[in-house]
């Protein structure tokens, strides 16, 4: 997990938390949790879509052992929607997480690095907390 | 039904509760809100003023089988525990101003949900309102067992069924409204079936109206979380700050007889109604956008998108649907075994190692428990229950650690060792542990199935008034 810190990487980019670039929330049907990804702006679309990927989901759920991680694509609302299979160990009625849900699941995927071209720097959302 | 020859009234749906448990003042400025745009349209043209109609949702997955369990202690009981307290404050003024309410409150007991309102009603010196009841849901009867177990299979054996219950849709409620219901009381509807159902009364939709059904279902959809579009479950400081989150308000969706929504808030109400939030609620609980089943319809928003209209007030557009599902999904809740929990507080220097070291007593004394252990103040809900990112993660020194152990047995004499267990912590475990709680729960276990939908047959009754 990142320590969702602001690195500079080189004069033309940027590294940050993902949360500063989109924003989303968690929903759950059984052992099946689905996260959305909205960008802030439209602008910051495009980056989501190369970096935020299945793969990229995938490593961040590592240790709740997904069997699938599905992402689907909403252009019209600049938002994707992943949906992690089998990462509830069982959902609301088996697991023995306090979350039972996995509510706060949204903002372990949002704690991915996204590396973000400095000239796209304005758009991103809250503080530099580097 | 209107006049085919007028363009069909716009029609108002507040939303005055999102789950089991919320908030019971909610409904207080939907209706003032509601009544106020009734007002304002009908002093301008008459003829022309829309229909309101008062939606409550509170039921999720889990919470029929509740009720069903409160049912069987007591005949009179298995609906909403609030309805009263959600109902109260807002019926005279409902009923007053033609604000016709649609709700799933009723449960696991929709007929004696529908005795309670009229004797609300008549203690509250109004006329007696119209109540119907929406049935077919209900599949806990031993007579439905065989058909169940066709679906389920040898997964069904063995199991102590508390409830079985199918989804179904927003037909019944339709032609309840159409035969003047002013109260439609639900068990288990699908949640946006709440919203469709008025507007196929209201617009004369028919049932295969696609495209209209699946537009009012995504309308419905952002409502049935009650606050969640309007800036609750949103605000995260310095990132999603939301104005007046203490008193978030409630949703109105303005629906147009094609089925296409504007999503706005009661007035006089915090919180707010942004692209941002709508978009968030559009996609909760939501699996292919293209393919959002309903018992309704197949509604989806692939090609979505939202455009914010007004202050308050964000339009949706490019929601299509599909012809319905063939089959009604039916969730079985059994008795599931006992979940124990017990937590124990360690702060001050060295707590994370204290509280590191009590869990590996507790393992050694607790060799019969699969534990789940939470080090609250340093890793927990994120974590999972096999303990693999509570392993990767070194003792980060923290120094105000809440321990938490769980563990699930089929038996409740094993089970009720892990609060012992936890309890001997104070003078068995390691220095300066406080604060014990341990509680022990039976659970309820889901499974699910699909069922044809003339296995089912679904419908509604008018309540006779009670002399």
């Amino acid at each position: 997990m990142n320590a969702g810190r602001t690195e500079p990487v080189d004069d033309d980019i940027v590294v940050v938390p993902l949360y500063r670039a989109a924003h989303g929330r968690t929903g759950d049907k059984g052992d099946r949790s689905n996260i959305s990804v909205i960008a802030w702006h439209p602008e910051l679309w495009p980056l989501l879509l190369d970096q935020v990927t299945p793969e990229a989901v995938a490593a961040q759920f590592r240790h709740r052992a997904p069997s699938r991680v599905q992402r689907f694509v909403m252009p019209g609302l600049q938002a994707m929607n992943f949906v992690l299979d089998a990462v509830l160990d069982g959902g609301v009625n088996d697991a023995l997480n306090l979350d039972t849900h996995g509510k706060s699941l949204s903002f372990l995927l949002l704690d991915l690095p996204l590396r973000v071209p400095a000239h796209l720097r304005h758009r991103l959302v809250g503080p530099d907390e580097g | 039904m209107n006049d085919p020859a007028r363009t069909p009234l716009p029609l108002l749906i507040g939303c005055a509760a999102g789950f089991s448990g919320d908030r019971t003042d909610a409904a207080g400025p939907v209706v003032d809100t509601l009544i106020a745009r009734l007002g304002a349209a009908a002093s301008t043209d008459p003829a022309a003023a829309p229909r309101a109609f008062l939606i409550f949702e509170t039921l999720a997955e889990r919470t029929l089988a509740l009720a069903q369990l409160r049912r069987r202690a007591d005949p009179e009981a298995g609906y909403e525990p609030l309805l009263d307290a959600m109902l109260r404050p807002v019926l005279a003024r409902c009923l007053a101003h033609g604000i016709r309410i649609v709700s799933n409150f009723g449960a696991a007991n929709p007929r004696a949900a529908a005795r309670h309102i009229a004797r609300m009603a008549r203690e509250l010196g109004l006329g007696a309102p119209r109540i119907a009841v929406v049935e077919g849901d209900d599949l806990s009867a031993p007579g439905f067992r065989a058909l169940l177990r066709e679906r389920i299979g040898t997964a069904m054996d063995g199991l102590r069924i508390v409830s079985a219950n199918a989804y179904i849709g927003a037909e019944p409620i339709a032609r309840a409204i159409d035969a003047g219901a002013q109260i439609v009381v639900c068990g288990r509807v699908a949640d946006p079936s709440l919203t469709v159902g008025p507007a196929m009364s209201h617009f004369g939709w028919r049932a295969d109206d696609w495209e209209r059904l699946g537009r009012a279902t995504m309308a419905g959809h952002l409502l049935e979380c009650g606050a969640q579009v309007c800036g609750g479950y949103f605000a995260d400081p310095g990132f999603k700050d939301v104005p007046g989150l203490g008193h978030v308000g409630f949703p109105i969706a303005e629906i147009d007889a094609d089925g296409r929504c504007t999503i706005g808030k009661a007035d006089a109400t915090g919180g707010f109604v942004t692209e941002a939030t709508v978009k968030e609620q559009l996609i909760y609980e939501v699996h292919d956008p293209a393919a959002y089943l309903t018992p309704d319809v197949v509604a989806d928003i692939s090609e979505a998108s939202v455009r914010t209209v007004g202050a308050d007030r964000v339009a949706l557009s490019g929601v299509r649907g599909h012809p319905r599902p063939t089959h009604y999904k039916v969730n079985v809740c059994h008795e599931g075994g006992w979940l124990a929990e017990g937590e124990i507080s360690y702060a001050g220097a060295r707590a994370e190692a204290r509280a590191r070291l009590a869990a590996a007593v507790l393992r050694e004394r607790l060799p019969a428990l699969d534990l789940r252990v939470d080090l609250i103040g340093a890793v927990s809900i994120l974590g999972d229950d096999a303990g693999r990112a509570l392993a990767a993660t070194p003792d980060g020194g923290a120094r105000d650690v809440r321990l938490r152990v769980a563990a699930t047995h089929a038996e409740r004499a094993v089970a009720e060792t892990l609060g012992r267990e936890v309890m001997a912590l104070y003078t068995c475990g390691p220095a300066g542990g406080g604060g014990v709680r341990s509680t022990l729960t039976p659970r309820l276990n889901t499974v699910s199935c699909l069922l044809p939908r003339d296995a089912v047959p679904v419908g509604f009754e008018m309540m006779e008034v009670a002399a």
